[in-house]
């Protein structure tokens, strides 16, 4: 873990530093066992293709997981996560580079806490925001 | 696509919102935590030794997917099989720590009849509270489920 993100530096328009992650059938079959979501659309090729899909997929809560591990890395190890919403769009695919994205939308005080809403989201290799979501971190002040 | 003639009446709709799940409760494990953090990619190491700033060991936005079965059950059978998630919203009060005992119950906030490009579609919005031992709310999620 990095270093601290205090409120000071923190604009509205400020992009998130874009970070691509791979995740594999083998990640999939990991998020399974410690989730509890054995749906077999995520690990069985024959299966999740006799319902019309393509490919295995990875799980939206996977994908939700990885815009909090997202927007809490920013936020480093003094921000808090206070909110976190995330919306399936689009399919995704292991084996296939994800990127996640954002930018700073607003910067705001509400009683003792210093709060930025971002607006964060996956892209697949075509470009397409698969799973769009927003988020709102508490951040430590440099007082 | 099914092709079947289910209508969602107003008297329906009014069963079926607030209807509560039984609550569910899962005691929170070190290794549990350790095992997601590593699934889902993030070597936070408030997940694995904690860190000065949680306090020790704190569990991952989402771990709380983990608990299963806060389904809440409509009051009414309905022809629809398959089931996509349509996305979460998180509200985040405060950390959960290897050791406690958290019981989840879901209600439902509101039901949707739509016809989209996957034929007829009954929309379900759910919101999870989650609550620690000392009854304090941890986190709520509210999901949107779509039964097609």
């Amino acid at each position: 873990m990095g270093q601290q993100i205090y409120f000071e530096d923190v604009s509205e328009g400020m992009e998130l530093p874009v970070e691509v992650r791979n995740p594999t059938p083998r990640q999939l079959v990991q998020y399974a066992g410690a989730s509890g979501d054995f749906y077999e659309i995520h690990y069985d090729r024959n299966y999740a293709q006799s319902t019309g899909l393509k490919d295995i997929i990875i799980h939206g809560a996977l994908k939700n997981a990885m815009l909090g591990a997202y927007v809490t890395g920013w936020a480093g190890p003094a921000g808090e996560l206070r909110r976190l919403t995330v919306q399936y769009r689009g399919m995704d695919y292991p084996d296939e580079p994800i990127t996640a994205k954002g930018h700073v939308t607003r910067v705001y005080q509400e009683g003792h806490f210093n709060l930025v809403d971002c607006t964060i989201w996956l892209e697949n290799p075509e470009g397409q925001q698969t799973t769009p979501g927003t988020a709102t971190v508490h951040l430590p002040s440099r007082d | 696509m099914s092709s079947n003639s289910f209508t969602l009446t107003d008297e329906m709709r009014e069963q079926s919102i607030g209807v509560e799940s039984e609550p569910a409760s899962m005691v929170i494990e070190q290794g549990h935590i350790a095992r997601f953090a590593e699934a889902i990619g993030d070597d936070n190491p408030a997940y694995t030794t904690g860190t000065p700033e949680t306090g020790g060991i704190v569990a991952p936005p989402t771990f709380l997917r983990a608990m299963r079965g806060i389904r809440p059950e409509l009051p009414y059978d309905i022809p629809f099989t398959r089931l996509l998630d349509g996305g979460s919203d998180w509200e985040y009060f405060g950390h959960v720590r290897p050791g406690d005992t958290i019981t989840a119950i879901g209600r439902i906030e509101d039901i949707r009849e739509r016809t989209g490009s996957i034929g007829q579609m009954l929309i379900s919005t759910i919101k999870i509270t989650y609550r620690n031992q000392h009854d304090a709310i941890v986190a709520t999620q509210t999901s949107t489920s779509i039964r097609y």
